[in-house]
């Protein structure tokens, strides 16, 4: 199969506009025969299925919380990026596009940056139309702030908690159109399968969670915004729910899934208090704004940060990268902070852990303008490590936070099922490599507010006219996928082994970190992906799963997901290994420059990575999506 | 780092309409470092270990912000300390031998699911009535278009920060939903953009309200003091307020 992105030729600044007066539109009388499935109510989903159902679609949106208020973007901290260059700092859409793709380390589809950074801008008018309370200076006019990868200041936030505020955005306009009737809400419902019938997406199975019933849902197009897998190291910044078995299952069906080996390992997190731990905190970038970090100069130092003089500290990212210092992107703040650790100069009682000092932002503008900019996240830090941050230097660590990798999808952002549309996270196309600080936000709401609604359009009217409107839940591919969904329910309930889901993801996720974490090597690859299978083995030989499949039971639950994840880390592995050169937050030992930076390989490796499922025995088949650039020029990322 | 013995006396009931009762645990090697929840990670595993039930409880960010976890912890909605989530409560709040009492809310409108658990979907319809600005995707003008006062824009942000977790609810002996309606129609009264819709607004959402069964407001004041995010009790004012100016604007 040949991956056709559908990125319009032409002059990427008119692209977007011409692509969406080509596409097919739906009579407004016509929509409302048409059903969309919407599942996730995160940024992508929440949004996209409002709008949709403002156009006058009907829409029925699934999520696994019990209210949709509370999918993971409610944690996102720091902010949303936008190019409406208010400061005049110099900043333009052509500029946020060529940042965004720089920060990616060149492998993102250009056409698609291009498109994101331009509705940016609608976006910040959208939210601030909702009601969502961003920051705002004297005048009244909105507020500013920096982040990691740019040098203006273009991201626009609601103290330390923007992604509460602009899914509680989402979430009313969701929430007002399910009050209209045009939107059926399905809480507590995880979908455990995509039904393809002749080719095409046409529903899903799921489970109600409360009941245990399995149950399928028809529709004509299925949009999923299931997010990202970074649970898949069991340790990671992610809500506990989060999961890639919708994800999977899409792939399992026939769906590409691209580049799963690019994974980011944020800088900034709480690091790791012991055994006890259940997941890792994130200190929001936007605080590399005003906090320094450092180490100790000496191997070993392990005085009070007050006691080191100024002298015998090494501000490691002012000194190796001057121009961006602490406001470098992810992917390189995180291993600087691990070749710090690795060479000994770690802090705090394990060694894992640099320290985030304010000690001169407070000297410089005051405690309460700290407090007032970052005062509910020192408040957090507070909390879990029974330190305060304002006298004693933050203790962070990298942690996986975020995956760029995720279902392939073409411009229209339909994968290669026809009818099965992938949204935000979920879906691999904007960020390349690596993310910027405050682009989750920006590519989640974006699809679901400004792409979705036009590009959704030509395959429902293509239904229309090859006369394709007959939707069946009773069809016999939704049987099929019920059985085989309450078969493999059934299965896991029976094992009555020893060990419970927990200990499998904590053995998955270790895996996982070692081999295919921050720093990865062919070696240690090949290992695990001789590993992974045996412990899948050992999963379905001797977990312990409890209580019965007919009633509310989150051991199911988990024990579902963690199923998936070992599958799923498989494929992450493998893409890691044939991805021969570093690139963003995929980095391979072998493969660095003298000064420990990646080294890509622009002449073999320009191209997304799409894996095809052939069977639970054979190995998948690799595809390449070529990526050209025609706009940015390939460079060797410096931000010295 | 030190551990800490406990007695866990945890509500444990079967279904909705299941009977509950107290169940007690003995936990031992609890690390004061740890969360409350992962203290109730802890139980479970042990009791999964032995093919039992674990506790079934709502949690998911585990950082204090999705308003998923709904302990009542020794008779205090998310436990002792103030304005804090179960989640982010540590165990190095509790001495080695406490005696700690578990229970879901409890109030009418949130019927218990199972254990710890309770429905609070009540909480979405009252937004479906009306927790909203009805801005058509598209039809916004310039962010910076309608200039906002900064205090203005930052006392509906102190309202917005409602997680919906119904703390308040769960504290209040009256089982009033008033502190979390009026956070979300003070955010709008606040804001020029939800001032066009606000009369009708606050009068759906409170009609809403009462018709899921919550209870009025005695100004007992619980709800503001086990707040996690300590959304003040002025917002319950201010609701008050535009819901009596609702009154001459729609008769």
């Amino acid at each position: 199969m040949v991956l056709d992105s559908k990125a319009p030729q032409g002059a990427i600044e008119k692209s977007w506009d011409e692509h969406r007066f080509n596409l097919k539109l739906v009579n407004p009388a016509n929509k409302r025969k048409y059903t969309v499935i919407v599942v996730g109510t995160g940024l992508a989903g929440a949004s996209a299925a409002a709008t949709l159902a403002e156009l006058g679609y009907h829409v029925k949106s699934f999520c696994i919380q019990d209210s949709p208020r509370r999918a993971h973007s409610i944690a996102a901290q720091g902010g949303v990026n936008a190019a409406k260059n208010y400061p005049n700092d110099g900043d333009s859409v052509h500029r946020l596009f060529y940042d965004t793709v720089k920060g990616g380390d060149y492998r993102a589809r250009e056409a698609n940056v291009y498109r994101l950074a331009q509705v940016s801008n609608n976006i910040i008018d959208q939210c601030v139309a909702q009601g969502v309370p961003f920051a705002r200076e004297y005048s009244g006019m909105l507020a500013n702030r920096s982040f990691g990868g740019a040098q203006v200041s273009r991201t626009f936030y609601a103290k330390g908690q923007t992604g509460q505020q602009l899914l509680l955005g989402a979430y009313s306009a969701l929430m007002r159109q399910v009050h209209e009737g045009r939107v059926e809400l399905y809480p507590r419902t995880e979908m455990l399968d995509v039904v393809v019938e002749d080719g095409k997406a046409r529903g899903i199975v799921t489970r109600n969670v409360v009941t245990g019933k399995i149950e399928s849902h028809a529709g004509h197009a299925v949009c999923l915004a299931t997010g990202g897998y970074s649970n898949v190291f069991f340790l990671s910044t992610n809500a506990m729910a989060c999961n890639v078995t919708a994800a999977y299952r899409a792939y399992k069906r026939g769906a590409y899934f691209a580049n799963p080996c690019y994974t980011q390992i944020h800088p900034t997190c709480i690091p790791v208090a012991g055994e006890h731990q259940s997941k890792l905190t994130l200190m929001s970038e936007s605080l590399r704004n005003d906090g320094r970090v450092w180490v100790p100069k000496e191997i070993g130092d392990q005085r009070h940060p007050s006691s080191i003089p100024e002298s015998e500290r090494d501000y490691y990212l002012e000194r190796r990268y001057p121009s961006f210092g602490n406001l470098v992107p992810r992917d390189v703040a995180s291993r600087a902070a691990k070749a710090a650790c690795d060479e000994g100069r770690g802090v705090g009682a394990s060694g894992l852990a640099v320290y985030l000092d304010f000690a001169d932002a407070i000297k410089r503008d005051s405690r309460a303008a700290i407090e007032a900019r970052y005062g509910n996240l020192f408040h957090m830090y507070a909390k879990i490590t029974g330190e305060d941050p304002y006298s004693t230097p933050m203790r962070i660590f990298p942690a996986p936070h975020y995956t760029m990798g995720g279902l392939w999808v073409d411009y229209n952002l339909q994968s290669t099922i026809p009818g099965l549309f992938v949204l935000g996270e979920a879906n691999f196309s904007d960020h390349g490599a690596n993310r910027l600080g405050a682009s989750a936000l920006m590519q989640g709401l974006a699809d679901g507010y400004f792409v979705i609604p036009y590009t959704i359009g030509p395959y429902l009217d293509g239904l229309a006219r090859e006369n394709d409107m007959a939707i069946n839940p009773n069809g016999s591919a939704f049987k099929t996928s019920e059985q085989e969904a309450t078969a493999r329910i059934n299965k896991m309930l029976n094992i009555n082994g020893s060990q419970t889901v927990d200990d499998f993801h904590k053995k998955l996720g270790r895996i996982m970190w070692d081999n295919c974490g921050m720093s990865r090597n062919a070696e240690g690859l090949k290992k695990a992906i001789d590993t992974i299978p045996k412990l899948r083995e050992e999963f379905w030989n001797d977990v312990s799963v409890t209580g019965t499949p007919g009633e509310f039971n989150q051991v199911l639950e988990r024990a579902g997901r963690v199923a998936d994840f070992l599958e799923f880390g498989e494929l992450m592995c493998r893409d890691a290994l044939t991805r021969e050169e570093s690139c963003g937050g995929h980095f391979r030992e072998e493969h660095q420059t003298e000064e420990n930076e990646a080294r890509r390989d622009d002449e073999n490796f320009t191209h997304a990575a799409a894996w095809e499922y052939k069977g639970d025995d054979n190995e998948p088949t690799r595809h390449k999506e070529a990526l050209e650039f025609k706009y940015v020029k390939l460079t060797q990322r410096s931000y010295k | 780092m030190s551990s800490l013995n406990l007695t866990l006396r945890v509500w444990r009931q079967k279904g909705a309409n299941g009977e509950g009762k107290f169940v007690d645990y003995q936990l031992s090697d609890v690390s004061t470092d740890s969360s409350f929840l992962e203290m109730m990670d802890l139980l479970n595993n042990q009791l999964e270990s032995k093919g039992e039930e674990p506790v079934a409880f709502d949690h998911d960010c585990r950082e204090g912000i999705c308003g998923a976890c709904s302990m009542f912890i020794n008779g205090q909605p998310h436990g002792p300390e103030r304005g804090t989530t179960a989640c982010q409560l540590h165990m190095r709040s509790f001495q080695d031998g406490d005696t700690i009492v578990i229970e879901p809310w409890r109030a009418r409108p949130f019927p218990v699911i199972k254990d710890l658990v309770v429905d609070r979907s009540a909480f979405d319809r009252i937004i479906a009535a009306g927790g909203y600005v009805s801005a058509k995707t598209g039809s916004a003008p310039d962010a910076n278009a309608i200039p906002i006062p900064k205090p203005d824009a930052d006392e509906a942000m102190d309202a917005a920060t409602c997680i919906g977790c119904g703390a308040c609810v769960a504290a209040c002996k009256n089982a009033s939903a008033m502190l979390f309606v009026s956070a979300k129609v003070s955010q709008f009264a606040l804001l020029p953009q939800g001032r066009v819709e606000r009369a009708a607004r606050v009068r759906n959402m409170v009609e809403k309200m009462d018709a899921e069964g919550f209870g009025n407001c005695t100004n007992t004041g619980a709800c503001e003091a086990e707040c996690p995010k300590e959304i003040s009790l002025a917002n319950i004012a201010r609701l008050n307020r535009e819901w009596l100016r609702s009154n001459f604007v729609l008769g």
